[in-house]
């Protein structure tokens, strides 16, 4: 064999060499054992420390709550969507407390009303449905109660009774001008409310010849644009003569 | 026999160069050393193949990864995008708190008379989302939580110069913190937008399926958390699981299925407009 021919035989195997040492110092160990990443990761992964101690854990201390929980309608609602989580709380109970949401702002997460929530899902307005006053005052988050049908037109229509409310129209009943039928109030798209459907209706207060309180707007129903029912121009809820 | 005749095709002066040594004598020789180095290299390959220890198949708890292949099925119809899932993805993963680094968010999708679609996700949905506007406008509009879909074809495997992402056993899609080089090819590549650059370790981060609750028998903490039960979580194989029994009695369909990706993340009742 010619010596340049075996110098160049060395220097292959010398590189060959550094490869095959440099490999098994850089390549991590479990590097292909399964397939091109390191197999050890996914040991790595699994060994990450829980946050979330998952709802069977909680029955062991609290079963009188988690029993009265899992017979009511909040029973698909985890503990730990509203206590947060309770791993911690689990390992050491006096040190870790887990918190309690008690003010308005964080039922209407759920429960505040958005047209892209699934219809029938219980929702209310939270800026009109009883204001200031913090949802567990009147319902159990443990054991909430099925919604009934609203007693009064405000429970929905919050906006326009809040309007009234100041209005010169404040103290009209909304039946004085709607009739609304009963189901209503469970159907309300398939029977809506009706309206005042000519100017006489206003005109018991408002015209010349009513016997209203003299301190009541009149007006000429005879010139006063007779084409149109006074509700097409004028808003009644919040009516602009003051 | 081919080796030689493309040997003098490609040099063929080299056998009238008199500046060169004499053809009689290095010609075979060259060609022995061509062949010795060709014997030689399955041989050197096969040294640097070779790889030490086994990966565990078994972890402490008695969990075997080949048992299980893991999906997840979410009906789009169920969410009410309060946005837990989010919250508590971040609160048991440590993703940063700040907008714009998620592993798993919600989406709501307004569609209006005029057929136009307004995504949006503010702050994944952590915090609700504001009024949609007047809903005399609104002709549809729904929730979509979105995240990892674990594709059984993951683009941002394909991309990973390093071996940092990968699938699996139980076909889970993690990411090997200490390998990832934070080169941002995944979060390029992932078609669903499901990958972000943790700030703090500069790593690709993304949904892990929970990986170290699955392991332990617990559920994803999403899952966990859902309060109306919108995500199912479960293997995909398996005759009855949670996943499979949703998978039975649902239509399901996959986000942007043209990719071939190969998503385990099922929708139920999705709208055409989800992307």
């Amino acid at each position: 064999m010619p010596q340049q021919t075996k110098r160049l035989a060395i220097v292959f195997l010398l590189l060959g060499a550094t490869l095959i040492v440099a490999r098994h110092y850089l390549v991590p160990k479990t590097f292909g054992a399964l397939g091109h990443y390191r197999a050890a990761s996914i040991d790595e992964n699994a060994a990450r420390p829980l946050q979330y101690a998952g709802h069977e854990e909680c029955a062991t201390c609290h079963p009188d709550k988690v029993e009265m929980h899992d017979k009511a309608r909040h029973k698909t609602v985890a503990c730990e969507v509203c206590h947060g989580a309770a791993a911690a709380h689990i390992e050491n109970p006096t040190e870790h407390k887990p918190p309690a949401p008690r003010d308005r702002g964080y039922c209407p997460l759920c429960h505040g009303y958005d047209p892209a929530r699934p219809t029938g899902f219980p929702q209310i307005d939270p800026v009109s449905h009883n204001p200031v006053k913090p949802c567990i005052g009147c319902h159990n988050p443990h054991a909430p109660e099925a919604p009934r049908t609203p007693q009064e037109c405000s429970a929905c229509h919050g906006e326009i009774a809040r309007t009234k409310g100041f209005s010169k129209h404040g103290a009209v009943a909304c039946t004085e001008c709607h009739q609304v039928e009963e189901k209503h109030k469970v159907t309300p798209l398939l029977s809506t409310p009706t309206k005042p459907q000519n100017r006489d209706f206003c005109g018991r207060c408002h015209s010349q010849e009513s016997k209203a309180p003299p301190e009541i707007v009149r007006v000429d129903f005879s010139t006063h644009n007779p084409r149109y029912v006074c509700w097409q121009c004028h808003y009644s809820h919040y009516p602009e003569a003051q | 026999m081919s080796a030689e005749v493309n040997f003098h095709d490609v040099f063929p002066s080299r056998e009238h160069n008199g500046a060169g040594p004499p053809d009689a004598d290095v010609s075979p020789d060259r060609r022995e050393f061509l062949k010795q180095c060709l014997m030689a290299s399955p041989l050197l390959l096969g040294i640097v193949c070779v790889t030490e220890g086994e990966a565990s198949e078994e972890n402490g708890n008695g969990y075997k990864a080949q048992d299980h292949f893991y999906g997840m099925g979410i009906d789009v119809k169920k969410c009410i995008g309060c946005g837990r899932c989010a919250d508590a993805c971040k609160t048991e993963n440590n993703v940063p708190r700040e907008p714009f680094y998620f592993r798993t968010w919600v989406e709501r999708y307004v569609i209006t008379i005029d057929r136009e679609t307004v995504v949006s996700s503010p702050n994944g949905g952590i915090n609700g989302f504001q009024s949609a506007g007047s809903e005399k406008g609104i002709m549809r509009t729904f929730f979509v939580p979105k995240l990892c879909n674990h594709c059984a074809n993951p683009p941002c495997v394909q991309v990973c110069p390093v071996g940092a992402t990968f699938v699996s056993p139980d076909g889970v899609v993690l990411v090997d913190k200490d390998y990832c080089i934070g080169c941002r090819y995944c979060i390029q590549a992932c078609p669903y937008g499901a990958r972000f650059l943790n700030p703090l370790t500069k790593t690709a981060e993304k949904c892990t399926f929970c990986y170290h609750r699955v392991t332990k028998g617990k559920v994803p903490a999403c899952v966990e958390v859902c309060p109306t039960g919108a995500r199912i979580f479960g293997d995909v194989k398996a005759r009855s699981s949670p996943l499979a029994r949703f998978q039975r009695f649902n239509e399901v369909q996959v986000l942007k299925p043209h990719l071939n990706t190969e998503p385990k993340v099922y929708y139920a009742n999705l709208d055409g407009e989800v992307r």
